[in-house]
């Protein structure tokens, strides 16, 4: 298959009409392309490849690295919001505790003071009641004792005054109107 | 380069002696002289030819050379002055590193891995000057270095001469022996070995011609048909010629980036392949 190739080749650039036929190959021009792509391999490579590839392979750190520390700070903060959130909870837990257990004391307190207060109304009263009748037992010996002296003292004035029907009568009225102002 | 087109047949004393296949050969093929704007045709300096041996070596420089050099001075320009790399990048730098990029990561690294930056400066440098060399054939008063064969024949020489010294010095000289052989019994060896060889060489030739014909085919298919306006000598043809040479010229473009793209991808998967015979069994990547 070469050698055919080759032959057609041959065959056209053999066209001598022209000066440079379109297939002939030109030693002078494979030298200027040699020295042409030979030089530009080099400038090319170290002003122009080398920073470029190395801005590349910068950046290609700077990115990996940002993405590394932007996951790190996600599983930071992640953590963080944990810990606050379990925080929390827990401080609402003690919250709900301190509450319940205020209430609890509040209760206790509160029966206890109604008992207590039960206790001593009825103490009270159990209290005035016997003062009551305290009170009432005295007042009636007192009573007893100024019945007793003015039914006495009455029977003397009887029997020391005249007995008749004017006096007697005048007796009476003197011991009623008497009476409360002795009491 | 399309001055010269109408001229031609202006010069000529009759318009029936238009020569369009001279024309277009004149454009695609190289010369001792430079068609620039307002200046007109400059002759290019000449110089007596060396004598190396038995061959004669005429290195005064010619068009192709020329833009050879100017495409270099371009090239140096843009990326070694102009377009300085940056950490974040904008502008034309930037532009001009995702084709940088791009080569880097899906030319280069699938071939060479770990080595990728090693041998990035070759496919890089490669890459960019053909390229240019393409894009520049296809401006007014331009001409395409790539569209010459000894250009392309010598780039393709320098990948072939890249990938046997890369297969040579990792797999080692019994390696790369061993390589030719195809890994069969070696009765078969007379066959194997031929075969192998011609597998070597016809890589390069391949990568050669590619090149060659996809940039020549694109300039004489547009000069083909604004030569279709002479040869029917009429008015009426002309809309239709120039708007499909316009349609092969924007097809050219792409063809400039996409022949740069192939000559680049397939001599990091010939050089890469010389290399991955060293990490993988023997006989199997082939």
């Amino acid at each position: 298959m070469n050698i055919l190739i080759m032959a057609a080749w041959l065959l056209l650039s053999g066209d001598g009409e022209h000066k440079g036929g379109l297939l002939d190959i030109d030693p002078g021009l494979i030298f200027w392309t040699v020295i042409t792509f030979s030089l530009l391999l080099l400038l090319l490579g170290k002003f122009a490849w080398g920073p470029i590839v190395k801005t590349l392979q910068e950046r290609e750190e700077k990115i990996k690295n940002s993405l590394e520390e932007a996951e790190k700070a996600r599983r930071d903060a992640e953590s963080l919001m944990a810990k606050n959130n379990e925080v929390l909870a827990q401080a609402e837990r003690d919250a709900q505790d301190i509450a319940r257990k205020a209430k609890e004391a509040a209760d206790r307190l509160k029966g206890e003071i109604a008992e207590q207060a039960k206790l001593e109304a009825s103490k009270l009263i159990e209290n005035a009641k016997k003062e009551i009748e305290n009170e009432k037992n005295s007042a009636l010996l007192s009573l007893r004792q100024q019945v007793t002296e003015m039914a006495v003292g009455a029977a003397g004035k009887i029997i020391s005054a005249n007995l008749d029907a004017g006096k007697h009568k005048q007796l009476v009225d003197d011991f009623i109107r008497q009476m409360p102002s002795q009491n | 380069m399309i001055t010269r087109f109408f001229q031609e047949p202006q010069t000529g004393e009759a318009a029936e002696k238009v020569d369009i296949g001279g024309t277009i050969l004149h454009h695609i093929t190289n010369s001792h002289e430079l068609e620039l704007p307002i200046v007109g045709v400059v002759k290019l300096p000449h110089f007596d030819p060396i004598h190396i041996g038995g061959l004669t070596v005429d290195l005064s420089p010619t068009k192709h050379v020329v833009m050879m050099w100017f495409v270099a001075v371009l090239l140096v320009l843009v990326f070694g002055l102009i377009a300085r790399p940056r950490l974040v990048p904008r502008g034309l730098y930037n532009f001009l590193e995702s084709i940088v990029v791009f080569i880097r990561e899906e030319v280069v690294r699938p071939n060479f891995g770990e080595l990728t930056d090693r041998y990035i400066n070759y496919f890089l440098t490669i890459f960019w000057f053909i390229l240019f060399m393409n894009l520049l054939g296809l401006i007014p008063y331009g001409a395409t270095a790539t569209g010459n064969i000894a250009v392309t024949a010598t780039l393709a020489v320098i990948t072939f001469l890249v990938t046997q010294y890369t297969a040579i010095r990792s797999q080692g000289l019994g390696g790369f022996l061993k390589h030719l052989t195809g890994g069969v019994h070696w009765m078969l060896w007379p066959i194997m070995v031929p075969v192998e060889l011609v597998g070597l060489f016809t890589k390069p030739f391949a990568l050669a011609v590619r090149l060659f014909a996809n940039m020549t085919a694109g300039h004489v298919v547009i000069l083909s048909l604004l030569g279709l306006i002479f040869v029917l000598k009429t008015y009426f043809v002309a809309p239709v010629s120039i708007a499909f040479a316009l349609f092969i010229y924007v097809l050219e473009l792409f063809v400039g980036f996409l022949q740069a793209y192939i000559f680049t991808m397939l001599s990091a998967l010939f050089i890469g392949m010389g290399l991955h015979h060293a990490h993988e069994e023997h006989g199997t990547a082939h």
